[in-house]
């Protein structure tokens, strides 16, 4: 089976496990949910990885590379941390 | 220390489990912060696992742009207050689109360099390119417009539609001959006129719609990264650009069933405005035979009520009363009546964006019920009251069919046995539709600010009242 295909018997079932996940979040935790999808999108920063650390000459490839490895890296921390503060607000009753 | 590309392997299916695992945390708040935790672990692997593969050689720039990336990152999360969830979270899908475009062009240049380009890489990169360079300036678009930079009334002009069909059809035309030719022209051509795509598709769409949108974009972002993952064949970024992809695909269904509308509806609707004349409210009731009452009035009926039931809008969240509807609620509560939240799915500018407020002011989670669990209690609730919420609690949406919301699932506050109603004018809601529920025998107006109003609630009840 071409590499392609493979890619895309991967795409497709993680589409499915994606539906049946996601339809399990409870409403009040949707904005966490759309906080923590954006962290784990940052997951971007691999391909900036892979473009800027081929090698070290320079190229316009390296420096696009660096801006994707920062705007990604925002992401992933920004994305985490404010999901956390959020999820910590969610309390039950003290009583 | 260097690790195999098998070894690598088996380190991004780990990660993607754990990956699954977190947003399968989010089914309950008790398991939610341990679900963010394993979705960190799984990043730090994966991130890990790439950085000691054999593909990458120099780590110059990569520890300057994390370093510089995590500073940021880490201070805008810990000061960003909660009512600006929704921009952050529209900036910070702008930089995953931004990111995808990047990655994809540096792809294409590395590729060109060694000289093992193809079609097919090339097709999958113009696709990386235009959903990226989408998300990137359509979540810009939103982001200047929650954040008031713009307008967030809905920029509609004539040949809209056309213009963008024809946008996209110009991009897909030059991805198609970049995929033929390589052709460097092409691919700039394609980016650029994507950007414009994003911003003429966005533009369009009003502030109240934002909780749709925000979601759009969040699956933009996740479709950018699977597409991503297949120019660089890599399954890791497949599996999470499909979970996200589809998490923001099924939130945008949620938000679009919860206001009666299609999709296709709301993306190309223009549909309502976030402006309005603030007239002199009492006078404009008066002429509408809509009664108002004082804080006074309305403590009298809820201090003496079984059960109040709080409908909270986004009208809350622009007076930041939750705190103060907090320290009511206790003081309610203190006289043995029960205090309840009710959320209607698009109260806010993005999904879940009440709950996150209300948590905030530390009001526990199960005292806050979604419009399907809370909707049988109004006929045993002795007052309602809604604060800055409106089209949401409107029975037209139930009985007037003529009317625009009209199949809207709604709060069904109207079966309250009192209606008490924290406005600031008459202005109606934002669909532009009156609201039935104000000429109701048993519903009252405050008009006020939120925020004052409710804090002269608090001090009447700890004044002792009557």
């Amino acid at each position: 089976m071409p590499d392609t295909l493979v890619a895309l018997y991967v795409f497709v079932l993680s589409c499915f496990i994606g539906y049946w996940v996601i339809w399990g979040v409870t409403p009040s935790l949707h904005t966490p949910l759309v906080a923590l999808t954006n962290a784990i999108s940052g997951i971007i920063i691999v391909g900036a990885l892979l473009v800027t650390g081929l090698d070290s000459v320079g190229t316009v490839a390296e420096i696009f590379g660096f801006i994707a490895v920062l705007l990604a890296s925002i992401n992933v921390f920004g994305g985490f941390l404010v999901t956390n503060r959020m999820l910590a607000m969610f309390k039950k009753k003290d009583k | 220390m260097e690790i195999s590309a098998n070894t690598q392997a088996i380190a991004y299916l780990i990660s993607a489990i754990l990956f699954i695992l977190a947003l399968k945390g989010l089914t309950h708040p008790a398991s939610a912060r341990r679900g963010n935790f394993l979705a960190m672990i799984g990043m730090a692997l994966a991130i890990a696992a790439t950085l000691m593969g054999g593909e990458v050689n120099s780590y110059g720039f990569i520890i300057a742009g994390v370093a510089i990336g995590a500073v940021i990152g880490s201070v805008v999360a810990a000061r960003v207050q909660m009512t600006a969830m929704p921009q952050l979270v529209a900036a910070l899908h702008s930089f995953v689109g931004m990111a995808a475009v990047l990655v994809a062009i540096g792809t294409y240049l590395n590729r060109e360099a060694a000289g093992t380009l193809n079609p097919l890489l090339m097709g999958e990169l113009s696709a990386g390119i235009i959903i990226g360079a989408i998300t990137f300036s359509g979540s810009v678009v939103a982001f200047a417009k929650l954040q008031g930079l713009v307008s967030g009334a809905p920029v509609v002009f004539k040949g809209q539609h056309a213009l963008n069909a024809g946008l996209a059809i110009v991009a897909i035309g030059f991805g198609v001959h970049f995929g033929m030719t390589e052709s460097m022209t092409s691919l700039i051509l394609m980016t650029l006129i994507a950007f414009v795509l994003g911003f003429t598709l966005i533009i369009p769409i009003g502030g109240a719609d934002m909780p749709v949108i925000i979601s759009m974009l969040n699956s933009y972002s996740g479709w950018a990264a699977a597409a991503t993952g297949f120019t660089l064949q890599n399954n890791l970024l497949i599996i999470v650009g499909a979970l996200v992809g589809f998490s923001g695909a099924i939130l945008s269904y949620i938000m679009c069933r919860a206001m009666n509308r299609s999709i296709i509806n709301v993306v190309f609707g223009g549909f309502g405005s976030d402006t309005g004349a603030g007239e002199s409210a009492g006078a404009q009731a008066a002429q509408k035979g809509v009664k108002s009452a004082s804080v006074e009035d309305a403590i009298y009926w809820m201090e003496d009520a079984n059960k109040v039931i709080i409908i909270p809008g986004y009208g809350m969240a622009v007076a930041q009363a939750q705190h103060a509807l907090k320290e009511m609620m206790e003081l309610l509560e203190a006289r043995d009546v029960e205090v309840k939240f009710a959320i209607h799915p698009v109260a806010g500018r993005m999904p879940g964006h009440m709950n996150v407020l209300l948590a905030e002011a530390d009001i526990p989670y199960e005292n806050v019920l979604e419009m399907d669990e809370i909707n049988p209690e109004f006929p045993s609730c002795d007052v309602a009251l809604v604060v800055g919420a409106n089209d949401v609690v409107n029975p037209a949406a139930k009985s007037d069919s003529s009317s625009p919301i009209y199949g809207m699932p709604i709060i069904e506050a109207a079966k309250a046995r009192q209606v008490y109603f924290l406005k600031r004018s008459m202005r109606p809601g934002y669909s532009g539709v009156d609201n039935l529920l104000f000429y109701q025998d048993n519903t009252s107006l405050v008009f006020g600010d939120a925020k004052d109003t409710i804090e002269g609630m608090v001090s009447a009840l700890k004044g002792g009242g009557h």
